[in-house]
């Protein structure tokens, strides 16, 4: 069926991701931080099993999220993927992994409140490692001038309010203050919502520069982090996104958050397309940043299996969609799946709601569909805990229903799974590994004429909210520019 | 299985068969829900 115009055609016209890798704070992720308040012997065992930078960039799975390989390729790379590392480079198609040291450097360029008090020796160190940061811009360096002794930095820990930081080395070099006797304000969650902050921007520098996209002619920004920003008296308050937009010099627009649990993503990348259709913007900005308390929530697993604590990048991503400009991937707002209220909880209302009815609304097949692009959670980071194969299970639903959509024979599942899906190459970041990680490979390759649409399907748990017993889900096509 | 007058605690998986789902089932074949619950293992 031909696109059916919907106001104007909204274009993703780029894609880009950023990772760090973080070691050095995973025992502040919320499973980690929980344990080794338990039993402070917890962290001798995480520590004596992270792996080295070297290591991170090289894991398949951040290879196929940072898109120097198509995550088809992870299915001829024998398992565990964590042996298979071999060289590769920091900067790849799709995004940069940073190391630990620039992050933390970076997590002061992003404070504007004297939050992260990075020891003298460190800074200066780390203000090299950025120099050399394509992205990095003199007044962002000039954060770094802002330091404080050793000494200073060992009296604020003696203070309840602040937490170390702390490399994967063991070396101490500064610490993260709070606000005493606020919970919203306390160390640990301003470092969560800096580290969200630094990285989205990060990620969408990176598309800005490589788009050669002038920061000042980009109109809205929609954040879609699972953080929470406020105070005391308005937690959650928000508008994350204008706190990326500054640091990202987007003087020209304003923004806010889209707040969806990990279905975040696809409603806000449903929603620009809508303020582009409309005619209201031109060109809007969607970016989600890291989800800190995620890392480190398998180590129990992977310290089990005697594998590495594989939870330690710390991921974001940014997209650029924009008015039509007859070359880019269209964001089919006529296929718009949503699990509604009314929908029910069970599998097969979930799957109709965001699958079914759309492809049949359109005309379509599921074979239709080159890719599904769903969660897409790296099983070697859930299976040794017990979670098994997140993706796998979700490709064989969707091969479920093109059998009882009587498009295929039930003994043809594991092909159709195989050939429409992928596996797993995302790190457990939430929202970050909800669909989103494909929509990079999915440009490129219906760009170069490859691919002809792939759809991408999100799904929220809701209920860990405790404000209601329902799951969240939305998904679109994204489809070949008709001028193409 | 015979599911009338027994007590059942509902564990779900948001990628699998949700705590509401498993609910319905067993309550229609006579059982009390004692406990539901969702996970989401990722």
């Amino acid at each position: 069926m031909a696109i059916q115009a919907v106001g104007r055609l909204p274009v993703i016209s780029g894609v880009r991701y950023f990772l760090a890798h973080t070691p050095g704070l995973v025992p502040y992720g919320h499973k980690p931080m929980l344990d080794i308040g338990r039993n402070a012997a917890t962290l001798n065992d995480i520590v004596s099993q992270f792996r080295s930078y070297a290591d991170a960039v090289a894991y398949p799975p951040n290879r196929a999220f940072l898109g120097s390989i198509y995550p088809d390729q992870l299915r001829d790379i024998s398992r565990p993927w964590f042996h298979a590392n071999g060289d590769a480079e920091r900067r790849q198609p799709h995004g940069d992994m940073m190391p630990e040291d620039e992050f933390y450097g970076l997590l002061k360029v992003a404070d504007d409140f004297d939050i992260i008090r990075l020891a003298e020796d460190f800074a200066k160190e780390a203000a090299d490692s950025l120099r050399s940061n394509p992205l990095i811009r003199p007044e962002d360096l000039e954060k770094l001038d802002e330091t404080y002794s050793r000494e200073a930095v060992e009296e604020q820990l003696s203070e309840s309010s602040s937490i170390p930081l702390v490399l994967k080395s063991g070396r101490l070099v500064g610490c993260v203050t709070g606000i005493e006797g606020s919970s919203e304000l306390s160390a640990d969650v301003l470092l969560e919502n800096l580290a969200c902050k630094a990285s989205a921007a990060m990620a969408l520098r990176t598309l800005l520069s490589d788009r050669d996209i002038e920061p000042s002619q980009v109109q809205y920004v929609l954040n879609t982090g699972e953080e929470a920003v406020g105070d005391s008296f308005q937690r959650g308050g928000g508008n994350m996104a204008k706190a990326v937009g500054e640091l990202c010099g987007l003087v020209g627009a304003t923004g806010s958050d889209v707040k969806a649990f990990c279905c975040a993503p696809t409603h806000a990348l449903v929603i620009a397309g809508s303020l582009v259709s409309s005619g209201l913007y031109d060109r809007v900005a969607v970016i989600g940043g890291c989800s800190l308390a995620k890392l480190g929530m398998n180590y129990t697993g992977h310290l089990k299996s005697d594998q590495p604590v594989l939870e330690d990048v710390l991921g974001a991503f940014a997209v650029m969609v924009e008015f039509d400009d007859g070359r880019s991937p269209v964001i089919r707002l006529d296929s718009v799946g949503g699990h509604n209220i009314g929908a029910g909880s069970s599998l097969r209302a979930i799957s109709r709601t965001l699958m079914s009815e759309p492809l049949s609304k359109l005309g379509l097949r599921f074979a239709d569909i080159d890719k599904f692009a769903i969660e897409l959670q790296n099983p070697e980071l859930t299976e040794p805990a017990g979670g098994g194969d997140v993706t796998e299970r979700n490709y064989r639903v969707i091969a479920g229903l093109a059998v009882q959509n009587h498009e295929i024979e039930r003994s043809a599942i594991s092909n159709f799974s195989a050939k429409h899906g992928m596996p797993g190459f995302s790190s457990t970041q939430g929202h970050i590994a909800s669909a989103v990680p494909f929509l990079g490979h999915a440009v490129d390759r219906i760009g170069a004429g490859e691919m002809q649409r792939a759809m991408f399907v999100a799904k929220g748990s809701l209920f860990l909210g405790r404000m209601t017993q329902m799951s969240d889900g939305y998904s679109f096509i994204l489809e070949r520019n008709p001028v193409c | 299985m015979d599911l009338n007058g027994k007590k059942v605690i509902a564990l779900g998986e948001r990628d699998g068969v949700q705590g509401g789902s498993i609910v319905a089932c067993v309550k229609s074949a006579g059982a009390e829900v004692v406990m539901e619950f969702t996970a989401c293992f990722v």
